[in-house]
């Protein structure tokens, strides 16, 4: 089973994962507003050929930066196309890169920080210094180099990403699988001959969950900042697709006086989606964390 | 205590040489280089033995470990050899451009911990409060905006309110002019950038102050300071603060350390001469040499304050201390 | 005989399109400072001979003579030479193949040593023929050039191999410094890191990557010139910190070019205190499809690329968001040599009639089977213009099916990929720093010719046509090989012109006495500036 035992003052059986829940939505209105904000933000990517009144790509040279009108809700930008549409479909692009960096980094973190705390010695030693080199390197020659050599387009700009956030996520994990890996219990097992993994994927994994889903969280919002920096500088996703950074780019700027539209919109965007994820975030931790619970 | 110190310390090796091997390695691998650059990106005609005279020039054309036990030789002896863009040093380009940087991270530091600390605290003492919940949106908020964007809105706000108010728009200088020479139009070129690069960081150093503060507020010893009966502001002074303010301050430290990924974007908005803005070029430009030392100073800065958190961790915990 | 043929010129000289800066007759002022700035981060050395970016040009220029250049009064003609160190233009001798020039006397050189046709000469030996180990950016420009020689301190004389009218543009490139023969021999390099010239401008301050100030040199050789006290000019590489610059008056102007948006919008709030100059532009995008990668060795299916482009259409809808205005083919659209509207609209990609030219185009398609033509367009990330350029391209292929996606690269892996035949089709630019047509359309020679044409084809029948056009200097004939020269590209479809540039130079309306030109690299030593304040 995944998360730790709760033991909850207001009830004398073991809570379903319904009642926690009711419990979460009641506790925590900001984390609540937080996730609310998350499912909008996937609901308009996941639905977006049916919510966008617009082809999102298509140019319409009779109507470039036109002002928020009945016709075109937040108006249009230099090419023409609606805004509205560009910033429907580029939440699936947010939810898509936000989501995998995440994800791969998550796990790929998980894995190597939980292996490192438990075989320790040279392995850990030698990934710690790979973290290490890995978090200090800057992001935008990463970035330039995975265009470079492999070409633009959302994939390489999510493994573009993905690499400084798994040192991230493994060194979190590390630190609580450290702790657990302290406990005379693994010596234990280990004497009674439980296999590696057996021992790892029971005990060390489950109890490395809470930190590990908050670490995913906050790096979803990470990732979607770092798409819109990389996109600012040229490296991120490119034309024409619809990206909240990359609408942030170039032409945003340039026409920031005459046509702000078409900078504060995706500029909102970005900034509420982050926003959501990290209050979900941090009312997650608020909940899982033991010594939060009894205020 | 010394063993594990001199441990820590010599484990900073392998780090320092394998970031220099690693951007050595991707800035080669990435297609083009500076010559061409230098002579093709106008568009016009150019002689391509002037690209092949470049190369020469510039030793790209020895084998790739001739090129790579050089730098690392280099470094070796702090010599960082010569820009490929400018034929200048590069201890020069960097040195020029320092002075811009350090002032705005400085008072982006100073204004974001003499904001972040006292809200934090604030925050933390009154949790649940209209304040704690202004001060968690407003922390938010900071993580959450996309710094280059700040920039550019407050920019456009300055011009438009200006603008609205004076009759003619002002804008920050876009030229630097040291404090000493001329304070006034120092800190006016200044002031927004480290007000954009700050909020971020004391959103950061907010939430961490808060969540110490709450921590350290449940901890027994302070139970019994406030059975004891001292007064709520002297428990809160000389027991809370104090033990709440170590995580602070180290995360202080880390964070200025990626305060340079931050200058990157927001020098590109203000049109800033800093370190930021020579990364981007020397990374646009190929310039193997600058961009490497740049990483360098990057991975050191990082690297050595992990390691100053690190030993002050191992101080502060009694069982490496006297071992 | 020369200067008869160069007055006919100056008839045709105007430039098509460009808006002849109306002349004040006011009195220049003396005094003040001009503080403008330069759109990109510092160029690389301060060497002219060596470098090609404007941003090098427009920081060092104001410090500089040239033996001679457009005539700064009248700089929107492409055939309006004058002197700038020599005394009077002068004529041809040895039926054209010898130039002599008589330099001035009692100019000097900023440090206080006199500047002599020593001094000349050995300038352009370095340009002409550099010594081993030296470069020079534009030598393929002066193939014609035999020898440079001084004989005394006040004549300097050019012998060429064979005459042709792309001499005296040639001569006249704006980054011909004149340098100081004693400095050249003491250091080959010397002037890659030090600024030391004989114009209108001293070097008073050069902060790295930030700005380069410069005073009036009071020795200056043109009378009563320069007005200016001084400048400064500033590095400032993002467009929205230039556009706020001048609306609030920390800069006066940029001198390269502003898009249509940037324009518009300081009209719009600052009224009368903004003056608009406009020109034709010397550069265009290139759309050069990989011959060596199939299906693009078949002539039909590059045909069918070009046909499906409504250049006529689309370059009016993107002038108001590019920098694009004008429909050309390989020669700027202001020169003489150039084609008019009904030979135009005889090139494929240029025809009037857009569905016409879209059928024909679907029919090529069909022949050559490649109905679904699907392909990546390898494309700059730089927004102005070649990502809407692009952008547009794509879209008006797709009217034809042709379902093309972008391939967005840096500079450096774009270039990179260009020269290594990495591509499909590529829009490349084309730029030349003064307008030389029969020079400039070197460009589009095959590989075995001319090195930096990425299209990866071979032509003999091309290269013929060049090589008769090269030694003529009646410009009515040239004129006639040039239309045989350009029908050739176009037949086979090697490259395709699409849209040339636009420039539009919004200024504060203080400024006087700039004009502007073709090329945002001439008329840039600020000597004929001066400020109404």
């Amino acid at each position: 089973m995944g998360l730790p035992a709760v033991v909850d003052d207001s009830l004398a059986l073991r809570p379903t994962l319904w009642m926690r829940t009711i419990h979460f939505l009641r506790r925590e209105p900001l984390g609540t507003f937080g996730l609310a904000l998350v499912i909008i933000m996937a609901m308009t990517g996941g639905f977006a050929e049916l919510i966008a009144p617009y082809n999102p790509t298509a140019n319409d040279f009779a109507a470039m930066t036109e002002a928020p009108s009945w016709a075109h809700v937040l108006g249009t930008d230099q090419f023409g196309r609606d805004l509205l549409s560009r910033l429907i479909y580029g939440a699936r692009t947010a939810m898509i890169v936000g989501l995998s960096s995440a994800l791969v980094g998550g796990v790929i973190g998980l894995v190597l920080g939980v292996g490192s705390a438990y075989f320790g010695g040279l392995i850990d030693l030698i990934l710690q210094r790979i973290f290490d080199i890995v978090m200090a390197f800057p992001l935008i020659i990463l970035a330039l180099a995975v265009v470079s050599i492999f070409g633009t387009g959302v994939q390489n700009v999510i493994i573009a990403i993905t690499i400084p956030l798994i040192p991230r996520c493994a060194r979190v994990v590390r630190s609580s699988a450290l702790a657990i890996r302290e406990i005379p219990y693994v010596d234990a097992a280990r004497a009674c001959g439980f296999s590696h993994s057996r021992i790892i994927l029971r005990h060390m994994v489950p109890n490395v969950m809470a930190p590990f889903l908050i670490m995913i969280t906050a790096s979803v919002g990470q990732a979607v900042l770092a798409e819109a920096s990389l996109s600012y500088l040229g490296l991120g996703v490119q034309e024409p697709v619809p990206a909240w950074g990359l609408m942030l780019q170039g032409g945003a700027e340039e026409y920031a006086s005459t046509a702000p539209w078409i900078a504060i919109f995706p500029g909102l965007a970005i900034m509420l989606s982050v926003l959501g994820v990290n209050l979900f975030g941090d009312a997650l931790r608020d909940t899982l964390d033991p010594k939060m619970r009894n205020r | 205590m010394y063993l594990y110190v001199i441990k820590r310390v010599l484990l900073v090796i392998p780090t320092l040489v394998g970031a220099a091997a690693l951007v050595f390695l991707l800035m080669r691998l990435i297609p083009g280089d500076v010559c061409v650059i230098r002579l093709g990106s106008s568009g016009g005609t150019f002689d391509p033995k002037a690209v092949t005279l470049c190369h020469q020039e510039l030793g790209m054309d020895r084998p790739i470990w001739v090129q790579f036990f050089d730098f690392m030789w280099g470094i070796v002896r702090f010599d960082f050899g010569t820009s490929m863009w400018s034929a200048k040093p590069v201890t020069t380009e960097i040195w020029a451009r320092l002075p811009v940087s350090l002032e705005i991270a400085l008072l982006g530091t100073v204004l974001a911990t003499a904001i972040a600390i006292p809200l934090g605290t604030l925050s933390a003492l009154r949790q649940n409060s209209w304040l704690d919940l202004f001060v968690r949106v407003f922390a938010i908020g900071g993580i959450a905006t996309p710094s280059f964007w700040l920039g550019i809105i407050s920019l456009l706000i300055v011009l438009d309110l200006t603008s609205f108010f004076l009759g003619s728009p002002w804008m920050p200088p876009i030229d630097y002019v040291p404090f000493w020479e001329d304070p006034i139009r120092n800190l006016s070129m200044v002031f927004l950038p480290a007000i954009t690069i700050g909020y971020r960081y004391s959103a950061i150093t907010m939430r961490m102050t808060r969540s110490t503060m709450l921590e350290v507020m449940r901890e027994d010893y302070i139970r019994t300071a406030r059975a004891k009966g001292l007064i709520h502001k002297l428990i809160i002074n000389r027991h809370a603060l104090k033990n709440a303010m170590l995580p602070v301050v180290t995360l202080i430290g880390i964070e200025f350390a990626f305060l340079i990924g931050g200058l990157v974007v927001t020098e590109q908005v203000f049109n800033l001469n800093g370190v930021g803005r020579l990364f981007v070029q020397a990374v646009q430009n190929q310039d193997y040499t600058l961009t490497q030392a740049l990483v360098m100073m990057t991975v050191v800065v990082f690297v050595f304050c992990n390691l100053v958190v690190d030993l002050l961790y191992a101080w502060l915990d009694p069982r490496i201390r006297y071992s | 005989m020369r200067k008869a043929l160069l007055a006919a010129c100056f008839g045709l000289g105007l430039a098509a399109g460009a808006l002849p800066q109306a002349t004040e007759a006011q009195t220049p002022k003396r005094g003040g400072t001009l503080t403008y700035m330069i759109p990109a981060d510092g160029g690389p050395s301060l060497d002219g001979h060596r470098e090609t970016t404007y941003a090098v040009l427009h920081a060092t220029a104001p410090f500089y003579s040239v033996l001679i250049r457009i005539n700064p009064d009248n700089p929107s003609s492409t055939t309006d030479f004058t002197c700038d160190l020599c005394t009077e233009f002068p004529k041809p001798s040895d039926d054209g193949l010898t130039w002599t020039f008589k330099i001035r006397k009692g100019v000097k050189f900023h440090d206080g040593e006199p500047l002599t046709a020593q001094d000349v000469a050995a300038s352009w030996k370095k340009i002409v023929s550099p010594p081993a180990g030296v470069a020079s950016a534009r030598y393929a420009n002066f193939k014609m050039v035999e020898s440079v020689a001084a004989p005394d301190d006040e004549t300097v004389v050019f012998k060429l191999k064979f005459k042709t009218l792309s001499f005296l543009p040639a001569l006249a490139d704006p980054y011909a410094y004149i340098y100081s023969k004693k400095r050249l021999e003491q250091d080959m390099h010397w002037y890659e890191k030090n600024i030391l010239g004989s114009g209108p401008f001293k070097l008073e301050a050069f902060t790295i990557g930030q700005s380069v100030k410069g005073v009036r040199n009071p020795d200056y050789y043109h009378a009563g010139q320069p007005y200016l006290d001084g400048f400064t000019a500033i590095f400032a590489p993002k467009q929205s910190v230039r556009v706020e610059a001048i609306r609030a008056d920390r800069a006066a102007l940029e001198f390269r070019s502003m898009p249509p948006a940037a324009v518009d919008q300081l009209t719009k709030e600052l009224g009368d205190k903004i003056t608009v100059q406009r020109s034709d532009w010397n550069c265009g995008n290139v759309l050069t499809p990989n011959h060596k990668v199939k299906p693009f060795d078949d002539v039909r299916v590059r045909k069918a690329l070009f046909l499906a482009i409504d250049q006529w259409k689309g370059a009016q809808a993107l002038s108001k968001i590019a920098i694009v205005r004008t429909v050309g083919s390989v020669v700027f659209p202001g020169s003489p040599l150039a084609a008019n509207k009904e030979e135009l609209e005889q090139l494929i990609g240029l025809w009037p009639d857009i569905d016409k030219s879209r059928a024909e185009a679907r029919r090529l398609l069909k022949e050559a089977g490649q109905e679904n033509l699907t392909f990546e367009l390898l494309n700059r990330n730089v927004d102005q213009p070649y990502l809407i350029v692009g952008t547009w391209i794509l879209d008006e292929w797709s009217k034809v099916g042709i379902k093309a996606t972008q391939k967005v690269l840096p500079t450096g892996p774009w270039l990179d990929a260009m020269r290594s035949g990495n591509f499909t089709v590529a829009l490349e630019a084309n730029c030349q720093n003064i307008v030389n047509p029969i020079a400039d359309v070197g460009r589009w020679l095959p590989y075995d010719v001319e090195q930096e044409n990425f299209g990866g084809f071979l032509d003999p029948t091309l290269v013929e046509i060049y090589n008769k056009m090269l030694p003529e200097t009646d410009v009515a004939k040239a004129r006639v090989l040039m239309r045989q020269f350009e029908k050739r590209v176009n037949d086979e479809a090697h490259q395709l012109m699409v849209t040339y540039w636009y420039r539009q130079v919004p200024m504060r309306s203080y400024v006087k006495g700039w004009k502007i030109s073709p090329s945002h690299y001439l008329n840039q030593d600020l000597a004929n500036i001066w400020l109404d304040k």
